[in-house]
């Protein structure tokens, strides 16, 4: 992550701050920034989303492809995650220096979406052990200001709801094997149940206390981190600790009740702001980075 | 592609441009705070996101520091859902490396490299969506991201990619006429002294067609030219404007 040098009288006032529950920018301790989400800004993909929350910018592009399913779950389609961290960000990203931290979210986001209620794989299915649907979701980190995790999980949440994966009709052809079409309306597509696709919440323990959405300023100060995945009933699908210190029990429930708290909220306001801007539809004005 | 002319009887192309027209042109700088400048472009269904950092110390190899002037780093990227077929790997690869190599050596022409001594710029461009003319978007869009950082240049670097079809150069090449079998190729301009920082074409051409060629990509790039200063202008104007109250 793009690291920022913080002087220990800087750290001390940043610890003070968030002891009385005021940090830095004027915020609670468990306040997110400003985020500004919208979706389908690359008309290339099947669905896209682009959030930006405080200095951070994420760009998520879902495609769908068919494919083989795998061997051991013959009737399920699966998720690929790719996360890219551009040089964009910060130039120490150049080359192959972003691949480190790209493999971890990528394994993290791994682990989030294992499970069998997150996204429902079983409607990716179209014919059993021969075709399915597979999810590419490629992740574009722009930039760097802290708080990946739950940028990017909001942005895949958004842009999995934004997919638009096109109707098939499968048809026995002359030889005995099966053929694809594709339905040749454009609009004729399936969308994904989102409900169940869970955000991630990164709580940063600074001092005694923990804070949600920490600048990179505050993660310099902090020893450790626990980045919680919740879905919007509450229920936890994913937990790690990152991080060089160390974290005590008590510590750790608490901010896994915080964690379940902030994130149980953060669903109802996004679904309703998706669906919001899904009802514009044609009349919507597509700003993408030009606004 | 049968049935598809890249250039109609009436003059029209698959897009319904003229033969000399070129794409709708989109721009914004200072698209983020953290990099020194930067910018986005978009000409036509081709976007691509341009990032400065420096002039700053060379980071890395010490063996790179040039004692009289600024050494130009450059990476060309694409996004891995940029195109229609979903790319594996966004840079590293043959194609990615010479591009890098190309914007490198189009903006050493440009930039007053000499004003800054043992340092080093970094261009980073990144293709968002690709839909043809990916050398000259970045150009372009490289152009405004180093105006916007403030680093001095000799001029704005303006590329266009153009082909020859039924005798008639098209300026401002799509994806679908640029893998059409249409003989291409890219320029990059100085516009006010007309100098040529790179000029690029690997396909056949007959000789008497290369002058008419280039004249339109000079043409064509003049045109881009303008566009870009307007979208400089009309930056800084809303960027004085809090100052003035």
């Amino acid at each position: 992550m793009a690291t920022v040098q913080v002087s220990e009288a800087e750290k001390v006032y940043i610890l003070h701050g968030i002891r009385d529950d005021l940090r830095v920018d004027g915020r609670g301790c468990e306040d997110y920034r400003h985020m500004e989400i919208e979706t389908d800004v690359v008309s290339n993909t099947d669905g896209s989303a682009k959030v930006t929350l405080g200095d951070t910018a994420v760009l998520v592009g879902v495609k769908a492809d068919i494919g083989k399913p795998r061997p051991m779950v013959p009737n399920e389609g699966y998720v690929e995650f790719f996360v890219d961290c551009s040089a964009n960000a910060t130039p120490e990203f150049e080359g192959r220096g972003g691949e480190e931290l790209g493999t971890e979210l990528s394994n993290t986001l791994y682990k989030v979406f294992n499970n069998k209620h997150s996204v429902d794989l079983k409607s990716l299915c179209i014919s059993a052990g021969e075709h399915c649907w597979v999810l590419y979701v490629d992740v574009l980190l722009l930039q760097c200001d802290g708080n990946l995790y739950d940028a990017i999980s909001v942005a895949i949440k958004a842009a999995l709801f934004n997919t638009k994966i096109p109707r098939v009709h499968i048809s026995a052809d002359e030889e005995g094997g099966k053929e694809i079409e594709l339905s040749d309306d454009p609009y004729d597509c399936v969308r994904l149940n989102v409900e169940n696709v869970p955000c991630i919440v990164t709580l940063c323990k600074v001092g005694h206390r923990h804070v949600v959405d920490a600048t990179l300023q505050e993660k310099a100060c902090s020893v450790a981190s626990l980045i919680i995945s919740v879905t919007h009933k509450g229920t936890i699908t994913c937990t790690r600790k990152v991080g060089g210190g160390s974290l005590d029990l008590e510590s750790i429930f608490e901010m896994t009740e915080a964690g379940k708290r902030v994130g149980k909220a953060l669903h109802a306001p996004l679904m309703k702001l998706l669906q919001q801007e899904e009802s514009l539809g044609k009349a919507r004005q597509k700003v993408g980075f030009l606004g | 592609m049968a049935g598809l002319e890249l250039l109609s009887d009436q003059g029209y192309r698959l897009d319904g441009r003229k033969a000399t027209e070129l794409r709708k042109f989109q721009a914004r700088m200072g698209v983020f705070a953290q990099a020194d400048g930067s910018a986005y472009l978009e000409q036509g269904n081709t976007k691509a996101l341009a990032v400065v950092y420096g002039p700053h110390e060379v980071r890395g190899a010490r063996s790179r520091i040039r004692h009289d002037r600024a050494v130009i780093n450059c990476q060309y990227s694409m996004a891995t859902f940029s195109t229609a077929e979903r790319k594996r790997r966004p840079h590293g690869d043959r194609k990615s490396t010479e591009m890098s190599l190309h914007l490198k050596q189009t903006f050493e022409a440009a930039v007053m490299t000499q004003l800054y001594p043992r340092s080093q710029i970094d261009i980073y461009v990144k293709i968002l969506q690709s839909d043809g003319g990916n050398y000259s978007v970045c150009v372009n869009a490289a152009t405004l991201a180093v105006i916007d950082a403030g680093i001095p240049m000799r001029d704005y670097v303006c590329a266009c990619t153009v082909g020859f079809v039924d005798e008639t150069p098209l300026a401002d090449l799509c994806y679908a006429e640029e893998g059409g079998g249409v003989s291409s190729l890219a320029l990059a301009l100085l516009p006010r002294g007309g100098q040529i920082a790179l000029l690029q074409m690997d396909a056949r051409l007959h000789q008497d067609h290369l002058e008419a060629l280039i004249e339109a990509a000079m043409t064509a790039c003049k045109g881009v030219s303008k566009v870009l200063d307007q979208v400089v202008r009309q930056h800084l104007q809303e960027a004085s404007v809090p100052s003035a109250e």
